[in-house]
């Protein structure tokens, strides 16, 4: 779908991390966790393409004004990394933007009973927090692995623990949860019979997806990839498959294959 | 004053608005079905497509440049049989003109191409690429040489009785000098521009940001160059040509047909609006009643000096 939204909320969780709330039309609330959407931050041709987000949430709101019923919203939590996201993070109340929503593939909630474990590496927690809503809807056991550089880097861990998910955070600096890298936190909770779904930088994600593969746990990972049009089109996106070779080259499309992988459907260097 | 008439004609082709989607960014048609109605544009140009399928470059592919975005795909594409088996069933039941882009590694590869093509039901024209710049054969090599061009032209013609445009690149220091070869060899229509060759560095990194190293500019920062290439080439031959090169709205489309193009080709555009192209249409239709002008084909070639 492609829609005008208007933003209800842009917040600035910590530095330089916002959360923004979106209006949407109903039938997004029929998206799937891990899936994305793609926004036009302005109507000038700087910068000229559209942005990717993961889905960080999806529901109904009332709205404030007069007249209005239930108004269906989404949201997107976001890092200020360059032009675009700036432009993003100075957007208010009433501004409008375009849309096209829900993109991609999403998360295989997959069958009801394991463990869920979450391991997100800072914004890579967008995703995961609509995920761990659905997962819990579903009355499973949720555990959410966080990382980052440092404590402004480790986002809505409350709104998780709100949900019932027990949280474990791991920060390189040691300034919120223990000192290290998450996947150290990760391995030593690491069972057969759980299911992981990871999002964050690439290297967290190859760290993850080796670990899971040892482990023999499956494991689902969502990809950030620079995009053009997020339909499949332009094949700006794409990753290696697993087996790809110089020789025989097997490009997977992040936009429209993705942006959730099975980890052994991906080449981990 | 009824509806203006915004059909036109290139090479036979008959479209019902001059607004074509451009190759390479518009996938095989399918993909924007949910965003626009295939049945409100001119035509459709499929993803070039070579004899066999292609992986196409290493990434990163992409990268926004300001008023811009390179591109270095390089060709990606599922060959021609299974364009032939998978996509060309979908687009014959939707009533819109469908034109093939097609190139080689090889001289011989374009005829062959070419040549599995002529017949089929579907398929109202090809588009010969001889002006991509991000692959190392084919391409470019064919697209900077009169000579060479040439050789193209008239191998794909013996192979093809269907309507046959070529694109052109920008890359070459006299655009009128390659049209003129081309349109010798036998080409029915030209379309114009393909990507400028650019570059782009990361500063952090001390490294260029394409793993290509360079890639094909596209987007409303080379549509003063496309223009000015469609003008030179219009006054200098006499076949239709395609405007390409920027457009993101109706009075971009009229302003190359002004300068000569019979049609255009939507791009980039239709990356930041899935819907641009029947947009632009609508856009250009509105600005023909605004001006009370009847046809959109009497604006071909009227610009006035």
């Amino acid at each position: 779908m492609q829609f005008k939204s208007m933003v209800v909320s842009n917040v600035e969780l910590s530095p330089n991390y916002f959360r923004m709330r979106m209006t949407a039309p109903q039938e997004l609330l029929a998206s799937a966790p891990g899936q994305f959407l793609m926004l036009k931050v302005t109507d000038a041709i700087d910068p000229l393409l559209r942005r990717p987000f993961g889905l960080f949430d999806v529901g109904t709101f009332t709205a404030e004004y007069a007249g209005c019923g239930t108004q269906a919203y989404c949201e997107i939590l976001y890092k200020v990394v360059g032009k675009g996201t700036k432009l993003l993070s100075a957007l208010h109340h009433g501004d409008v933007v375009d849309l096209l929503a829900p993109l991609g593939r999403g998360f295989d909630l997959g069958p009801a009973g394991e463990e869920k474990v979450l391991v997100g590496g800072g914004v890579g927690l967008a995703p995961l927090y609509y995920l761990a809503k659905a997962l819990v809807a579903r009355g499973e056991k949720v555990r959410l692995f966080a990382g980052g550089r440092n404590r402004d880097d480790i986002l809505c861990i409350t709104e998780f623990e709100r949900l019932g998910v027990e949280t474990y955070v791991a920060t390189d600096d040691g300034t919120l949860g223990e000192s290290g890298f998450v996947t150290q936190v990760l391995e030593r909770h690491l069972n057969k019979g759980m299911r992981i779904f990871a999002c964050g930088p690439t290297p967290m994600l190859g760290a993850v997806a080796k670990m899971a593969a040892l482990h023999e746990v499956p494991c689902q990972v969502s990809m950030e990839a620079y995009m053009a049009c997020g339909v499949g089109a332009c094949l700006g996106c794409v990753m290696k498959g697993a087996n790809h070779t110089e020789d025989t080259p097997d490009y997977r499309c992040v936009c429209k294959d993705g942006p959730v992988f099975d980890s052994f459907e991906l080449q981990w260097s | 004053m009824q509806r203006p008439d915004m059909s036109v004609a290139v090479a036979g082709i008959k479209m019902r608005n001059p607004v074509m989607t451009a190759s390479g960014t518009f996938g095989y048609g399918a993909e924007f079905a949910d965003y626009l109605d295939l049945e409100c544009i001119g035509a459709m140009i499929s993803k070039g497509l070579s004899l066999k399928p292609k992986a196409g470059n290493p990434t990163p592919r992409i990268v926004e440049t300001p008023g811009g975005m390179l591109n270095a795909i390089g060709l990606q594409n599922v060959g021609i049989d299974a364009f032939i088996e998978q996509k060309l069933p979908y687009l014959k039941n939707v009533n819109t003109p469908v034109i093939v882009n097609l190139y080689g590694n090889t001289l011989e590869e374009y005829g062959e191409v070419a040549a599995r093509l002529d017949g089929l039901s579907g398929v109202a024209g090809i588009e010969v690429n001889i002006s991509c710049p991000n692959v190392k054969q084919g391409g470019i090599v064919f697209g900077t040489d009169p000579g060479a061009a040439q050789e193209v032209v008239r191998l794909v013609k013996k192979n093809t009785t269907k309507p046959m445009i070529v694109k052109l690149s920008p890359n070459v220091t006299d655009v009128v000098l390659m049209a003129k070869a081309c349109a010798d060899a036998g080409a029915d229509a030209l379309s114009l521009i393909n990507t400028l060759t650019g570059m782009a560095i990361d500063l952090e990194r001390r490294r260029p940001v394409l793993a290509n190293v360079t890639g094909g500019l596209s987007g409303p920062a080379i549509k003063p160059v496309a223009l000015r290439m469609v003008w030179q080439v219009a006054k200098a031959v006499k076949l239709p040509l395609i405007g390409i090169g920027g457009i993101m709205n109706g009075r971009d489309a009229l302003e190359f047909m002004l300068a000569g193009a019979t049609a255009v080709q939507v791009g980039t555009a239709s990356f930041l609006d899935p819907s641009a192209a029947q947009r632009i249409a609508r856009e250009m239709e509105q600005y023909l009643v605004d001006h009370k002008i009847e046809s959109v084909s009497s604006l071909i070639g009227a610009l006035e000096l």
